[in-house]
């Protein structure tokens, strides 16, 4: 391979000192994007703002939104992160980035050039290439839309606030929030709009939904309802994932400024499923790629010691992946996983050993670039990890599997880093990372349309884990917006029913 | 290559509305916090921010999650001692979701901290005292200034055009710009007298000579008299007002019937004066004096906490204060101000000693006496003593709830803004 620089001959390193400018900027980031493309790496236009501290904060508080509506609990968020930033227990240097096109990025003004080009690599061309390239991404955001949507959700949601009240508003966005997990579609495709499109539609549903879809409302006159009753016995009349777009579409009495704020509550959080899903891959990818491309700079000559010196600190702090008996240990360390997995990649590839060749048989020996963008582009954490996890890397991180079984007294190991263990602890790793795991199953089992409307929510357990503490309350939420009795169900595999809970007792 | 925006500049306080709906929110709790804070606070030390915290549960947003109980598997890494098929006892503590991790810095999870600032502090404390809202700005606001001069500009209203000013930027600008051609009319007119005296009147350098003056001579006509140029302003700025120091005596009785409730109203009207005074002196001292059958100048901390058993006698506190006036505060350097808080009860006989103290010998010196008695059931002694004390800079009133505290320094207010 070439490493060497266009400008041939040219050895001299890009900056001494650590102050940055914005020229030392410009030709850092020139040259890591010609490293870049050198990779194949393929991103969205990059936006790299400059920004202070406080507006870090400003932009971490609002979860990685540029443009957010008005809630409390985005000033719980900036009053949390102020707070243990002022007293230095977290840095904010990397994690900004904007999944849009084009791809936003903060630098802060206090850090150094070695941070700052730190930055630019991991997120301007690291999770940029990711956000364009992987499939969950491409399939479930539509990044040009993005920043006029969340535009149009802010000033939607301000007009709601002066015409009905900022409380009204809050409560509604309370409950919303706290279903905010309940509202994606895991797979259906929603059709991408622009924001002129999606003004008009909002002003046709507005217009339309109240008077016309209601099931509810429409079965209540007619006389006929016992031969109707037969006919429409179970609705839905299959169970519904999506509770928030069923409570959009079904509420009975949503007023439909409420039935859009459910609704923009379930876009934002359609788009940042994927974030959830891809977690691992994504910050592994970004770390891959800014080691992989710094490390390419400095062996070019373009980086001197003390440059390489401060990121690899920094850089090592970020990868650290402490042992379950440290008393810093809180659970896997999702850059550590993912970069050690793109490296292991990496390593298979270039140098496989016997072992490698029997696991990853079409990997082995393969194009390295090439396999790692493939992996990058069709896979989330659970799959990623059940298709990649290697056995050598097992190893390397000791991970070993509990299990942890109420009916038993004691705790059991299940499969430990040996040739037993790696495809048990693989798949339980994989597993591990399962949205449909980690978090309860709960889907819209019945509505009692011709008794008192109340609505049944089934949880279908998962290996016998009950739900928690905050299970009273969010039946209260789902109740608000749903305006009658919600009914919470806990059902096991055989449809045997273990807990029943409803919100008006 | 990528777009590098400079943001700095535009806006922060981005998060300002979503911390305000935060703090409306949460109001009963700060405002729980911000009571508690006060009542732990020194009396000078009002004017800062606070650490507020609150039960973390009363803001939690609930999701939808596992509880314990179950079957699970979870992987760790960093495996030391493990083979599989071991079997090993629960750890304490660690059945729930993802462990209970303590918080690194020792506040716990269950509490919920961060920081109030220097003005929300204010607004809380404030709102309690029922202040109007005038007050409440002149109190919160910095410091005062006054208009002061500063000199000349050459831009302005046209109320400030100083006129002196501007005529004398006049002359300066005609003699200037005059000054060549005028040396150039000299020039040529003594070279005419000379053309003239040797007898070439008629010559044509003559002839060319005079054409010259005349230009010259309508050049400097035609310099204007005044021009916007010359034009001068009055300039005046801003500077903080010049202030000077006060003392504030701070008396209180501390005889067994002062309970813990009403040394906490007293210790409220003794901070609040002491905001006032701030917002009009650069320096000021507090003494404490507290007294039961005995006075005694005191610290601050003693002054609160301490309680004392037995009688009363006023007298001996007023007589206390007038002595360190006269040993340490001349009234020629210092302003004084003085806040007394009773329950009211009194040795009979004191009290019209103290009237006559209080007139006599205290109001003269003081620009502003303020007493005010503590939850009293009914007027006591030194209550109708005091009542027949007529001087423009004494203030009584009778305290019941916080609310009560600020009509005290109405009077002293109103004086401050003529």
């Amino acid at each position: 391979m070439n490493l060497e620089s266009p400008i041939a001959g040219v050895r001299k390193p890009l900056s001494e000192g650590s102050e940055w400018s914005f020229e030392l900027l410009d030709l850092y980031d020139r040259e890591i994007g010609r490293v870049a493309a050198h990779y194949h790496l393929d991103t969205y236009p990059r936006q790299i703002e400059v920004i202070t501290s406080e507006q870090m904060i400003d932009a971490y508080s609002s979860v990685g939104m540029p443009v957010g509506y008005h809630h409390w609990s985005y000033g719980k968020q900036f009053l949390a992160t102020q707070k243990s930033y002022k007293r230095g227990q977290m840095g904010l240097a990397y994690e900004i980035v904007i999944n849009s096109s084009p791809c936003i990025a903060y630098l802060m003004e206090e850090n150094t050039m070695t941070m700052q080009a730190l930055v630019i690599a991991h997120a301007a061309y690291g999770h940029n290439s990711f956000f364009k390239g992987n499939y969950l991404f491409r399939t479930w955001t539509d990044a040009e839309g993005i920043l006029d949507y969340l535009v149009f959700a802010r000033n939607y949601i301000a007009q709601c606030e002066q015409r009905y009240g900022e409380e009204a508003v809050e409560h509604i966005l309370d409950s919303c929030h706290a279903l905010m997990n309940y509202g994606v579609d895991r797979y259906k495709r929603p059709a991408s709009l622009t924001m002129a499109k999606e003004q008009a539609r909002q002003q046709e549903r507005e217009a339309y939904l109240q008077s016309q879809i209601n099931d509810l409302w429409r079965t209540l006159p007619s006389k006929q309802g016992a031969e109707r009753e037969k006919q429409v016995a179970h609705f839905p009349a299959e169970p519904q994932e999506n509770l928030l777009y069923f409570i959009e579409k079904n509420a009975p009495r949503l007023e439909p400024w409420q039935r859009e704020i459910v609704r923009i509550v379930r876009k934002i959080a359609q788009y940042f499923y994927p974030q959830r899903q891809t977690q691992v891959m994504n910050e592994g990818w970004a770390t891959f790629w800014h080691y992989t491309l710094l490390n390419h700079l400095y062996e070019e000559g373009r980086l001197t010691d003390g440059f390489m010196m401060e990121f690899l600190q920094s850089h090592t702090n970020v990868v650290y992946q402490p042992p379950y008996y440290s008393k810093m240990y809180s659970g896997i360390n999702p850059y550590a996983l993912g970069f050690a997995m793109f490296q292991d990649i990496r390593r298979i590839c270039e140098h496989p050993t016997e072992e490698d060749r029997r696991w990853f048989p079409d990997l082995a020996g393969s194009d390295w670039v090439q396999s790692l963008d493939t992996a990058m582009r069709n896979f989330k954490d659970e799959s990623f990890i059940a298709q990649y996890l290697s056995p050598k890397l097992i190893r390397e991180l000791k991970l070993f599997a509990v299990v942890d079984d109420d009916q038993k007294e004691k705790l059991e190991i299940a499969a430990i880093h040996d040739d037993a263990g790696y495809r048990a602890v693989r798949e339980q790793l994989a597993d591990q990372y399962n949205l449909g795991n980690r978090e309860p199953n709960i889907q819209v089992y019945q509505v009692d349309l011709y008794g008192d409307r109340s609505l049944t929510l089934r949880h279908y357990m998962h290996n016998r884990r009950p739900l928690g503490s905050s299970t009273r309350e969010m039946l209260r939420h789902v109740a608000r917006l749903w305006g009658y009795n919600v009914r919470l169900e806990s059902v096991d595999q055989n449809e045997h029913l273990h807990l029943q809970l409803d919100s008006e007792t | 290559m990528s777009q590098f925006v400079d943001r700095r500049l535009s806006g922060k306080n981005r998060s300002a509305v979503n911390r305000q709906r935060f703090l409306r929110r949460f109001k009963s709790q700060v405002r729980k916090a911000v009571s508690e804070a006060v009542s732990g606070r020194k009396v000078e030390d009002l004017e800062r921010g606070q650490k507020i915290s609150i039960p973390a549960k009363d803001l939690s947003e609930p999701v939808f999650h596992h509880g314990s109980g179950g079957q699970r598997q979870i992987v760790h890494p960093g495996n030391q001692e493990f083979i599989a098929g071991d079997q090993f006892d629960r750890p304490p503590g660690a059945s729930g979701e993802a462990g209970g991790n303590a918080s690194q810095d020792g506040e716990g999870m269950d509490e919920f901290v961060f920081e109030l600032s220097r003005e929300e502090f204010m607004d809380y404390f404030f709102e309690d005292l029922a202040l109007p809202d005038l007050v409440k700005k002149q109190l919160t606001a910095v410091s005062s200034v006054q208009r002061v001069r500063a000199g000349f500009v050459s831009s302005g209203n046209p109320a400030n055009l100083h006129v002196v000013r501007s005529m004398k930027q006049a002359i300066g600008r005609r003699l200037a710009i005059a000054a060549g051609p005028r040396e150039a009319l000299r020039e040529a007119e003594a070279a005419l007298e000379e053309l003239v005296a040797a007898g070439r009147d008629g010559s044509p350098e003559a002839d060319e000579l005079r054409a010259e003056i005349e230009t010259l001579k309508a050049r400097i006509a035609a310099v204007p008299f005044i021009d916007t140029w010359d034009l001068r302003y009055a300039n005046r700025t801003e500077k903080p007002l010049p202030s000077s120091q006060a003392v504030m005596f701070c008396l209180m009785d501390v005889s067994g019937s002062m309970d813990e409730k009403r040394k906490d109203i007293a210790k409220r009207f003794f901070m609040l004066l002491y905001l006032f005074l701030t917002r009009n002196y650069e320096r000021i001292d507090v003494v404490f004096i507290r007294h039961h059958t005995v006075a005694k100048e005191v610290d601050e901390e003693d002054f609160f906490s301490s309680r004392e058993s037995g009688g009363t006698v006023v007298s001996s506190a007023l007589a206390l204060m007038h002595e360190i006036i006269q040993a340490r505060y001349p009234t020629a350097d210092w302003n004084i101000y003085a806040a007394q808080a009773s329950d009211g009860d009194n040795w009979e006989d004191d009290s019209p000693r103290c009237r006559e103290l209080l007139e006599r010998s205290l109001l003269p010196l003081v620009q502003y006496f303020a007493y005010v008695e503590i939850e009293a059931e009914e007027p006591q002694g030194l209550w109708m003593e005091y009542e027949q004390v007529k001087a423009a800079h004494f203030a009584m009133q009778r305290i019941l709830g916080l609310e009560d505290i600020y009509p005290v320094f109405r009077e002293l207010f109103r004086k401050k803004v003529a």
